[in-house]
């Protein structure tokens, strides 16, 4: 899959709480999480942001809770990618099962400003600076996960399981 | 190569004589947990899948305990999902409102999880559980719903990082200053994807509560799990909980570790983690003059008994500062009981303390408790970021419970020697 859009730029330790507060876990409806994606890190964030936009952060993205609602409301939102130099290990396990491709690249996020368009190719683990030209490596997903994606998330992955 | 006390674990749970770290596994698990938050979208995606019935209906938890009582309209319905699934499966193990507790709290205390247990939650500090030489790691969701349909989950084997803490521990301080001490040095990700094995003469001496604390935070350093091994004292805490049998598994002295750290437990005093980040810790003799508007001593990190009665022990006979509000939450109905037979609640009523029912509540910024722009909260709870108790421009300072009732007294962060 090709994504491409434009980089909206967090540091580091962007908790689960950031991406959506706590307030909000009344409701696990998407467009209602959706509208609030980001809001304590930045209220504008939702306004400002265009369908297919990427979010470029440093290390430990996600850390915190394991809440599904924060790659839901991500998504939601419409932020297509994830690219972090390291992201917290429940909010990789969930974003690998809600279907928002995330990429661990330390050299694209050290590469890439805010606002730049970006395009990012998840088969080949690649993410193309379209303002530079530059071209960056992503690691790879381990095979396993690969086959969890291939099948479309974790749900139809069990559904197949369940009726072998 | 010897194993560590995870691997052990799960090499059993996946019917192996040894695994090795970074191996990705099938493991079978002994309880399935979701709370009034998660089960929600669990219950959806379990639907999904479309299988009639849970793996086991004695090994699927729900507990009912964020926002529950329930705070509003929207809460109440999602408690109403979980009370509705958990009929329709007739789950053993679903707790009203009335016998919930907060559920790292409550599972121990109802003798569900023991020794060499595997257990995944959707809750991140389902960590809680390595207390009792288990397990135990959170995760989102769709993987509980994965679960509670197989019994099954796949997981990396953590690398492990041992922490020794030699000596005796200095009055006032508890589990809790330890585990807030550890991720002060190691940081907020210090122990990403690893699992924290805990160990040491002062490790020894902590109570089950203490022990049980420290391990609820490993996931604020990015651990997948935290560790210790059962001794004693783990055995006595589960003797007459439960008859289910167990397995005590140690680490082989020749076990691998990613790293190791040792401290004397000698140099730490009584921790305070400052916002937002509870890696943020200092001392509490490097504090500073910190002014506070709301204590909260309770959640699943630190509402035990213990950590009741060290509250009590420095509340007796005193009162809560005249510009402070201290709100006191028993973790579980049992707790709240005991606390009662022992006069713990008078004490708290008297020095002026809102005692409440159990619930999450003010932890997450809930309800019962919530901040307004500008307020700032010490709490025993375990999470300081941004927001996390109310409005994005309140301030949550973390500590335990010595240090969070000396200052409810004092209106301003201070350790009970200052009192």
């Amino acid at each position: 899959m090709k994504y491409r859009g434009h980089v909206w730029k967090f540091g580091r330790d962007i908790d689960t709480d950031l991406i959506i507060p706590a307030r909000y876990l009344k409701t696990s409806d998407p467009a209602e999480l959706g509208r609030h994606a980001m809001e304590d890190a930045d209220p504008e964030f939702v306004n400002k942001i265009s369908a297919g936009d990427i979010i470029v952060a440093e290390e430990n993205f996600g850390c915190g809770s394991s809440r599904e609602h924060a790659p839901i409301a991500l998504k939601a939102a419409g932020i297509s990618c994830v690219i972090a130099k390291s992201f917290a290990r429940i909010f990789y396990r969930n974003s690998i099962n809600m279907g928002l491709p995330i990429l661990e690249s330390p050299e694209a996020v050290d590469g890439i400003n805010p606002g730049d368009e970006i395009q990012v190719d998840t088969d080949k683990g690649e993410i193309t600076n379209l303002a530079t030209g530059k071209v960056y490596r992503a690691k790879p997903l381990p095979e396993f996960i690969n086959n969890i994606v291939r099948q479309g998330g974790l749900i139809n992955y069990i559904k197949d399981k369940v009726k072998a | 190569m010897g194993m560590t006390i995870t691997e052990k674990i799960l090499a059993a749970h996946t019917g192996k004589d040894s695994v090795n770290s970074g191996d990705l596994v099938n493991i079978k698990l002994d309880l399935v947990l979701s709370n009034d938050i998660t089960a929600p979208i669990a219950i959806k995606q379990f639907k999904e899948i479309g299988v009639k019935d849970v793996f086991d209906k004695d090994k699927v938890v729900m507990v009912p305990d964020h926002f529950a009582p329930n705070k509003d309209i929207d809460s109440a319905e999602q408690c109403k999902m979980l009370r509705t699934f958990a009929h329709e499966q007739d789950l053993t193990n679903y707790f009203e409102v009335g016998r919930m507790g907060i559920e790292h709290a409550l599972l121990p205390e109802q003798g569900l999880v023991l020794p060499g247990d595997a257990v995944i939650g959707a809750d991140s500090h389902t960590c809680t559980y390595g207390g009792l030489g288990a397990f135990s790691t959170g995760m989102g969701s769709t993987d509980i719903a994965a679960a509670m349909a197989t019994g099954e989950i796949w997981l990396k084997v953590p690398p492990s990082i041992k922490f020794v803490f030699n000596g005796h521990l200095n009055p006032w301080v508890s589990g809790k200053d330890l585990i807030l001490y550890t991720i002060g040095q190691i940081g907020v990700d210090g122990a990403l994807y690893q699992a924290m094995e805990f160990t040491g003469e002062a490790i020894t001496a902590l109570s089950m509560d203490g022990r049980l604390s420290m391990c609820n935070m490993a996931i604020e350093a990015g651990g997948k799990s935290g560790i210790i091994e059962p001794d004693q004292k783990t055995l006595d805490y589960i003797q007459g909980r439960s008859n289910r049998e167990y397995t005590a598994y140690k680490s082989d002295d020749n076990a691998k570790y990613a790293k190791i750290y040792e401290w004397d437990v000698s140099d730490i005093e009584p921790q305070v983690a400052f916002p937002h980040l509870p890696s943020n810790t200092r001392g509490i003799s490097g504090v500073g003059d910190i002014a506070i508007d709301q204590v909260v001593i309770g959640s699943c990190t630190n509402g035990r008994l213990e950590d009741l009665r060290i509250a009590a022990q420095i509340l007796k006979g005193r009162e809560v500062g005249k510009n402070v509000r201290c709100i006191i939450i028993p973790a579980t109905q049992e707790i709240y009981r005991q606390a009662m037979l022992e006069g713990l609640l008078e004490i708290f009523i008297d020095a002026k303390a809102a005692v409440s029912t159990p619930t999450c509540g003010p932890c997450l910024g809930g309800h019962m408790g919530i901040l307004a722009k500008g307020e700032r909260a010490l709490a025993t709870t375990n999470r300081n970021f941004v927001g996390r108790m109310g409005h994005p421009e309140s301030e949550v300072y973390l500590s335990g419970p010595a240090v969070a009732a000396a200052s409810a007294v004092a209106g301003k962060i201070i350790s009970p020697e200052q009192l």
